[in-house]
C-alpha cells in the first residue's frame, strides 16, 4: 500500500507561497524605498492581511464542507466570536485612554450607564485568557449545536438552515445593547496589543507575518487530519453516511470532531481579523457574510483546502477591485459568480487548473488559450 | 392620495347654478341664525364680573375666570377661551380693561361688540400650565353643547380626561339634553369620572360612577379607580378595589387578545412569504434563496402600477392592488420559469449547489432593482378600502392586516385546490414522486418543473403585492422574510402544505405572545432557538411526509 | 438527507423500543432463571414476537426467527414481505413497535444504534451496492477492517501491519487485486457486489445479512458469489435474502419463507416449495 503523503505538490507550493509572502511582503515594506515597484505600501499590509484571514476561514469552511459534506451557512459566528474575543481584550487594553476616562469600562459601557464591568468581561485584560477563549467559545457553541444537530442527524439543507439560523439569532443578540458587546457598534477604537501600538507599521507587520503563519499551520493541521485514516472516514461519511454507520463507525463524532476544530479555526481567523481591520461588529455575523465564505471554497475548489484558500483570495481581491473601481457592478459579479461556479466550475479554479494541465499534458496544443494564474501546477 | 375633494367637480358647474348653490348657502345660514336667537334671548348672564378677572393678569385669577366662564353658560364664553388660548385676550394694564383680537378688530368680551378705540399699550393676559389646563377642561365642557355630535363625543372624551370638577354642572346638563346614545354613554363616563374625584358628591353617585368606571375595563378605568380620594369611605373604597381587579383582569383578557390578533397577522404575512417557499422547496426540492427577491419583484409590480395609475388614470387608484395581482403574477412567474431553465434545472439533485447557485440569482436581483429604482423605499399607497380600523371591544383592528389575513389564506386554499384538483397538480404530483415513472408516462417532466417553479415563484409575487402594504418597499425586502419562509416550511414539514398553514400561524402567534415577555428581538431569538432544538427532534418538521420514498 | 429511521416520529418508535427494552431487560434480568437464559443464548441471533407498522400497517408482523452460531439461512418471500425490514430491524435502522431482538443471547438489538450493532458483530450487505465510490478499491477495504472505531484512535497515516495483511487478504479473496488503485465508483455493478461482500468480510462479523446479492450479476458470477457465501458461512452465520431460486438452491440450506410479515414456512427448499400456501402466495399459481 501507498505511503500516505501529507504535503503533495499542491500543498508543497502552497505552503512555500504563503510562507515567502509571510516574510518577503513585510521585507520588501521595510527595506526597499517607497518608489521600489516591488515595495508594498503601508495601506497594503492590513488589507493583505485581512485576505490571509479570510483564507484561514475559507480552509475552516472547507474542511466541513469540502470533507465532510457538512454546508454550514453559519461559520461567520465563529469567526466573528472569534474576533469578539480579540476585540475583548483589544478593548480592556484601552484602559483609561478612552474618551471617558475609566481604567476598567470600555467607552460604550460607560455610555450605557454601566456600573461595573459584566462577569464575562472578567480575565479579558489578561492575554493568555483571551487567546484561549478566541478558541474556547467557538470550539463551545459548535460543541453545543453540533452535538444536538450531528445525533438528531439533521443534515443536508437542513442543518444549513438550522446553522444559519444561529448566526441569525446571534447576529440579532449582539446587536442589543444589553448584551454587553458595544451593540449596534460593536467593539473599535483599539490602542495597542500587548503593549504595541495597533496601528503602528511594525504591528502590521508582524501581525501579517503571523496571519500567514496561522493560515499554513491552519492549513497543514487539516490537511494532516484529511490524509489520515480519520479523514477518510469522514470522506466516506460525505459520501455514504449510512454506510459508514453500518461498517461501525459513529458518524456523528467523526462530524463534531470536524466541526469543532472547523469552529476553533475560524475563531482564530477572526481573532487576527480583528486588530488588522480595527473593528469587530454584529454584522459579521450577518448570514450574507456566512454564505459568502462558501462561495469563496467553491469558486477555489471544494475539498482541496489550497484551493479554499486560493478562493477566499480570488474572491476578495476581486471585491476590493470592484468597490474600488465599479462599486455598482459588485453585486452582479458576486451573483454571478455564485451562479457560474456552481453550474460550470463544480470543482472549482484548482480544479480546472488541473483538468486543463492533464489536456496539456496529454495533447500538448500550440497555444494555451488560458492563462493559468495559478501556483497550483 | 390622489382623490379629488368632492367640492372641485362643483366648481366647473355653469354660472346659473353657482347662484342657486349661493342662495341655498345663504338661506342654510340665515336659519342658523334664526333658530340660535331664541338661545341668545333665553337668558343672557352678565359675564363681565368673570371677565374683569382677566385683567389682573393673575395666573389664579384667569384660571379662576375660565372655570367660571365655563359654566356660566353664556354664548360669549367659547370665544372667551377661544381667543385665551390664541393669545388675543388682550388686556391693558393701566385700566384693567380686556378685549378680543379678532381680524376685524378690538371687540369687547363680555358682550361680543366691536369697540371704537382701544388703548394702544394692550398686552395679552398670559398663561402657564395651569391655565392651559384650565383651558382644556373649559374647551372641553364648551363644546359639550355643540350642535355637531362628533365634537360632543370629542368634548365629553376631554371631559373625562381632564376629571374637572367644574365641568360637572355643564355635563349634567348636557346629559339631560342629549339625544344620541353614544354621546350619552361618553357623557356619563365622564360625570362618572369627575364624581369619583369629588369627596363630597353624594355617596349612591359615587358608589354609580364607580361602578360604570370599573365596566369599562381598561388602562384609564384603573387609574381612575386608583385616584379616589384618600377621605372616600370605606364602602366605596372596596368597591374601587373591586372595580380595579376587574378591570386589570378584562385588561389581561385584552392583552392576550391583541397579542393572538398581531400574531395572527403576523402568521398571515409568514404565510403569503412562505406559500411559493413551500412549493419550490417543499413540492420540487428546490432550495430557492432567490425566493425573497420574487415577494420583492411582486412589491415593485405594485408601485409602478400605482405610479402608472397616478400619472394616467387617478380614478383607478383604489384598484390599484387588484390590477398589480396578476401582473406581480406573471411577471414574477416569468421571471421564475426564466431562473429554472437557466439555471436550476441543470442543479436537480444537488440542493447545497441549488441553494449557493439561487443565492447569486438573488444578489443579482437585488442590484438589478437597486440600479433600476434607487436603493431607498419607495412609496406604495393604500387603497381607501384598505385603510381605517374599527373596533372590537378594547382590540382595534386595521383593515390592511385584517385584508392581508383573508388574502393569505385565500390563495393558500387556492393552491391547495390548484394541486390536488387540476391536471397541473396531477402531473406536479407526479413528476415529484417519481420522474423517471412520469417521463415514462409521457409527462414532459422539463415543462412541469419549469410550470411548478413559476407558480412558487408567481405566488411569491403576488405577496409582494400584498405586503406592499405593509412593508417598506426597498431592494432589501426579500431579505427579511427568506430565513422565516425556511423556518416556517422546515418547521411546519417540507412537502406538506397544510404544515406550511399551522407553522405560519403557530410561529406568528408565538412570536407575539412571547414578546411582552422577552421584547421583540429576544423573542425572536427565543424563536430561532426553538426552532434549531425542534429540528432536531423532529427533522422533518411538524407534519412529515412519511414512507420511504422521503429517505435518501 | 438520510435520516434512517423511516418512521414518521422516530422518537415516538424508539421511546416505544425504549419501553419495551425496560420490560424486557427487566425480565431477562432479574426474574429469568438461569437454565431459560441459557435456552436464549444458545442461538446467535433471537427475534421473537416482532412487529413494525408503519402508519398502521404491518411491514413486519409477529415475526418470529432464529438463526444458530455458523448458520446459513436463505429467506424468500414476495416483494414487501417484509425481508429489508428485517433486517432494518436487526441493524438497527428501524425500531420495532415491539418484539425481542436479541444477538448472542445478551445484547438486546433494539436498544443499540447501527454503529454499536455494527461493532458487535453483525454486517449487512445492502440490495444495491453501496461502497464509497471516491475512495480507492483498497481504502475501501480499509476503512472495513475490524479496529478500533473511534475518531481519535484514527488520526494514523499509515495503516497497521495487520491492517495492511487483512486488505491483501481480502483483495485476493474477492478478486480485486488488480483493481486495487481504481475509484470504487468506477467498478462494474458485480465488481461493486464483490467489493462490498469483502468489506462484510473485512469487518469479521459473527452474523452476516446479505440482501439480494445476485441481483444484476451474470449466472457465472451468481455461482460463483453462491459458493463464496457458502465457504464464509463456514465460520460465521450468513442470512441471505434472494430472489433468484437457483441461486438459492445452490446454497442448499435451510429456508425460511416470509409473508406479510410473518414466517410462512420453514425448512429445505424442496419441502418448502411443495408446501400449499407457499405456491398460493409467492411461487404463483
Ligand atoms: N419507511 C417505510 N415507510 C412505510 N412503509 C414502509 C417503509 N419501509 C418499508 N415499508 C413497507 O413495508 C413493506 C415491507 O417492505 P420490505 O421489507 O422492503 O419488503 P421486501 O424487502 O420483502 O420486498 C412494504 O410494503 C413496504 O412498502
Ligand atoms: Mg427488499
Amino acid at each position: 500500500m501507498n505511503r500516505t503523503r501529507i504535503i503533495d505538490r499542491t500543498g508543497g507550493i502552497f505552503l512555500i507561497v504563503v510562507l515567502a509572502a509571510g516574510v518577503l511582503i513585510p521585507a520588501s515594506n521595510l527595506l526597499l524605498p517607497a518608489g521600489n515597484p516591488l515595495h508594498v505600501p503601508d495601506y497594503m499590509i492590513p488589507l493583505l492581511g485581512k485576505y490571509l484571514c479570510y483564507a484561514l476561514l475559507a480552509v475552516a469552511v472547507d474542511l466541513v464542507w469540502g470533507y465532510c459534506g457538512v454546508l454550514s451557512l453559519g461559520h461567520g459566528a465563529f469567526f466573528a466570536l472569534g474576533g469578539y474575543a480579540m476585540g475583548m481584550y483589544l478593548m480592556r487594553q484601552i484602559g483609561s485612554r478612552g474618551v471617558y476616562g475609566n481604567p476598567v469600562l470600555p467607552d460604550f459601557m460607560v455610555f450605557l450607564n454601566y456600573k461595573e464591568l459584566p462577569w464575562f468581561w472578567e480575565g479579558f485584560n489578561i492575554f493568555p485568557f483571551a487567546m484561549l477563549m478566541v478558541l474556547v467559545v467557538p470550539g463551545t457553541l459548535a460543541f453545543v449545536f453540533g452535538w444536538f444537530a450531528f445525533r438528531s442527524r439533521v443534515t443536508g439543507v437542513y442543518l444549513s438552515i438550522i446553522t444559519q439560523a444561529m448566526t441569525f439569532a446571534l447576529m440579532l443578540a449582539f446587536f442589543r445593547n444589553d448584551m454587553g458587546f458595544g451593540g449596534n457598534n460593536g467593539l473599535t477604537d483599539f490602542k495597542d496589543i500587548l503593549g504595541f501600538p495597533i496601528s503602528a507599521p511594525s504591528t502590521r507587520l508582524t501581525l501579517f507575518f503571523l496571519s500567514a503563519v496561522a493560515l499554513a499551520a491552519g492549513y497543514l493541521l487539516c490537511r494532516a487530519l484529511v490524509t489520515s485514516k480519520y479523514g477518510k472516514v469522514l470522506v466516506a461519511v460525505r459520501d455514504a453516511e449510512s454506510r459508514t454507520r453500518f461498517l461501525g463507525y459513529r458518524v456523528e463524532n467523526y462530524k463534531l470532531v470536524a466541526w469543532v476544530l472547523s469552529a476553533m479555526l475560524a475563531g482564530v481567523a477572526g481573532a487576527l481579523y480583528v486588530p488588522q481591520v480595527g473593528i469587530i461588529n454584529p454584522s459579521e455575523f450577518a448570514p450574507a457574510q456566512s454564505i459568502e465564505m462558501v462561495i469563496w471554497v467553491a469558486v477555489g475548489g471544494r475539498g482541496t483546502l489550497v484551493g479554499a484558500a486560493l478562493g477566499a483570495l480570488i474572491v476578495n481581491a476581486g471585491k476590493t477591485w470592484f468597490t474600488g473601481v465599479l462599486p455598482e457592478a459588485w453585486l452582479f459579479a458576486l451573483g454571478a459568480l455564485f451562479v457560474l461556479v456552481t453550474l460550470f466550475l463544480p470543482k472549482g479554479v484548482l480544479g480546472l487548473a488541473a483538468s486543463l494541465s492533464e489536456k496539456w499534458k496529454a495533447r500538448r496544443p500550440s497555444s494555451d488559450p488560458t492563462p493559468s494564474a495559478t501556483p497550483a501546477e | 392620495m390622489m382623490r379629488l375633494p368632492p367640492s372641485v367637480p362643483q366648481a366647473k358647474t355653469s354660472p346659473s347654478t353657482l347662484r342657486t348653490l349661493l342662495l341655498s348657502l345663504l338661506a342654510v345660514l340665515l336659519a342658523g341664525l334664526v333658530a340660535s336667537i331664541p338661545a341668545r334671548a333665553q337668558s343672557q348672564p352678565d359675564i363681565s364680573g368673570i371677565i374683569a378677572k382677566f385683567g389682573n393678569d393673575s395666573y389664579s385669577d384667569t384660571s379662576d375666570a375660565i372655570a367660571a366662564l365655563a359654566t356660566s353658560g353664556s354664548p360669549q364664553a367659547a370665544a372667551v377661551v377661544e381667543a385665551l388660548a390664541a393669545g388675543n385676550l388682550l388686556y391693558d394694564p393701566a385700566s384693567k380693561a380686556v378685549f378680543i383680537r379678532t381680524p376685524s378688530g378690538m371687540v369687547d368680551p363680555a358682550s361680543g361688540a366691536i369697540v371704537g378705540s382701544a388703548p394702544a399699550t394692550l398686552s395679552p393676559v398670559r398663561a402657564n400650565n395651569r391655565v392651559r389646563r384650565a383651558l382644556d377642561a373649559a374647551a372641553g365642557a364648551l363644546t359639550l353643547l355643540n350642535a355637531d355630535p362628533a365634537k360632543r363625543l370629542d368634548a365629553a372624551a376631554a371631559v373625562f380626561k381632564s376629571r374637572d370638577a367644574a365641568a360637572l354642572p355643564t355635563v349634567e346638563a348636557a346629559i339631560a339634553k342629549e339625544t344620541v346614545p353614544a354621546v350619552k354613554a361618553a357623557l356619563a363616563q365622564a360625570r362618572a369620572a369627575i364624581l369619583i374625584g369629588k369627596a363630597d358628591a353624594p355617596e349612591p353617585d359615587r358608589r354609580a360612577a364607580i361602578q360604570l368606571i370599573a365596566a369599562r375595563g381598561d388602562q384609564d378605568s384603573i387609574s381612575l379607580l386608583r385616584s379616589l380620594p384618600a377621605n372616600s369611605s370605606p364602602a366605596l373604597k372596596a368597591a374601587a378595589e373591586a372595580g380595579i381587579t376587574k378591570a386589570e383582569e378584562s385588561l389581561k383578557f385584552w392583552a392576550v387578545v391583541q397579542n393572538v390578533w398581531y400574531g395572527l397577522s403576523l402568521g398571515s404575512v409568514l404565510l403569503l412569504a412562505a406559500i411559493g417557499l413551500a412549493i419550490t422547496f417543499g413540492v420540487m426540492g428546490v432550495i430557492n434563496m432567490a425566493h425573497g427577491e420574487m415577494v420583492m419583484l411582486g412589491a415593485y409590480t405594485t408601485f409602478v402600477v400605482q405610479e402608472l395609475i397616478r400619472q394616467k388614470a387617478p380614478y383607478l387608484f383604489d384598484w390599484s392592488l387588484t390590477i398589480a395581482l396578476p401582473l406581480a403574477f406573471l411577471f414574477t412567474a416569468l421571471v421564475g420559469i426564466l431562473i429554472e431553465r437557466t439555471v436550476i434545472r441543470f442543479l436537480y439533485g444537488r440542493p447545497l449547489e441549488t441553494l449557493l447557485a439561487t443565492w447569486g440569482v438573488s444578489l443579482i436581483l437585488q442590484q438589478a432593482v437597486r440600479s433600476v429604482f434607487g436603493p431607498t423605499n419607495q412609496e406604495v399607497g393604500a387603497p381607501s378600502w384598505m385603510s381605517g380600523a374599527f373596533q372590537i371591544g378594547q382590540l382595534s383592528i386595521t383593515y390592511n392586516r385584517l385584508w392581508i389575513i383573508c388574502f393569505a389564506l385565500i390563495v393558500f386554499f387556492t393552491l391547495l385546490l390548484v394541486l390536488r384538483r387540476t391536471p397541473l397538480g396531477l402531473y406536479v404530483r407526479a413528476v415529484t414522486q417519481n420522474r423517471r415513472m412520469a417521463a415514462a408516462m409521457g409527462i414532459r417532466t422539463g415543462r412541469i418543473d419549469a410550470l411548478t417553479f413559476g407558480l412558487g415563484s408567481g405566488i411569491a409575487g403576488i405577496a409582494g403585492v400584498a405586503l406592499s402594504q405593509i412593508d417598506n418597499v426597498s431592494p432589501n425586502l426579500g431579505q427579511g422574510y427568506i430565513i422565516d419562509s425556511f423556518m416556517v416550511v422546515v418547521f411546519g414539514g417540507v412537502g406538506n402544505l397544510w404544515g406550511t398553514l399551522v407553522g405560519a400561524f403557530t410561529l406568528g402567534v408565538a412570536n407575539k405572545l412571547l414578546e411582552p415577555f422577552a421584547g421583540a428581538v429576544l423573542g425572536k431569538i427565543l424563536l430561532l432557538v426553538f426552532i434549531i432544538l425542534f429540528i432536531q427532534k423532529r427533522p422533518r418538521g411538524l407534519f412529515a411526509l412519511k414512507g420511504r420514498a422521503v429517505e435518501s | 438527507m438520510s435520516m434512517l429511521t423511516p418512521s414518521a416520529d422516530p422518537y415516538a418508535v424508539k421511546s416505544q423500543g425504549a419501553l419495551s427494552l425496560e420490560a424486557e431487560l427487566g425480565f431477562l434480568k432479574e426474574e429469568q432463571p438461569a437454565p431459560d437464559r441459557m435456552a436464549l443464548t444458545s442461538a446467535l441471533l433471537y427475534l421473537d414476537n416482532i412487529t413494525v407498522s408503519f402508519d398502521g400497517f404491518r411491514a413486519l408482523n409477529a415475526l418470529s426467527l432464529v438463526i444458530g452460531e455458523a448458520e446459513m439461512r436463505a429467506i424468500i418471500g414476495p416483494n414487501g414481505a417484509g425481508k429489508t425490514t428485517m433486517m432494518d430491524v436487526i441493524t438497527g435502522k428501524t425500531r420495532p413497535n415491539q418484539g425481542v431482538a436479541l444477538f448472542a443471547g445478551t445484547n438486546d438489538l433494539t436498544s443499540l444504534d447501527e454503529a454499536a450493532i455494527a461493532q458487535l458483530g453483525i454486517g449487512r450487505k445492502f440490495q444495491t451496492p453501496t461502497v464509497f465510490d471516491m475512495h480507492s478499491v483498497e481504502d475501501n477495504i480499509l476503512l472495513a477492517v475490524k479496529a478500533d472505531r473511534r475518531p481519535f484512535s484514527n488520526m494514523e497515516w499509515n495503516p497497521s501491519r495487520h491492517e495492511r495483511e487483512r486488505v491483501e487478504e481480502l483483495l485476493e479473496r474477492v478478486r480485486l487485486k488488480d483493481s486495487r488503485h481504481r475509484r470504487a465508483g468506477d467498478l462494474s455493478h458485480g465488481q461493486k457486489q464483490w467489493l462490498e461482500i469483502g468489506m462484510l468480510l473485512a469487518q469479521e462479523p459473527r452474523l452476516l445479512l446479505v440482501d439480494e446479492p445476485a441481483a444484476g450479476m451474470t449466472d457465472q458470477e451468481t455461482a460463483d458469489t453462491a459458493v463464496l457465501l457458502k465457504e464464509i458461512a463456514k465460520t460465521r452465520s450468513v442470512v441471505v435474502v434472494e430472489h433468484d431460486m437457483q441461486f438459492v438452491r445452490d446454497l442448499d440450506v435451510k429456508v425460511t419463507v416470509l409473508h406479510e410479515g410473518s414466517v410462512l414456512a420453514e425448512g429445505p427448499l424442496d419441502q418448502v416449495s411443495a408446501d400449499e400456501r407457499v405456491i398460493e402466495v409467492y411461487l404463483g399459481r
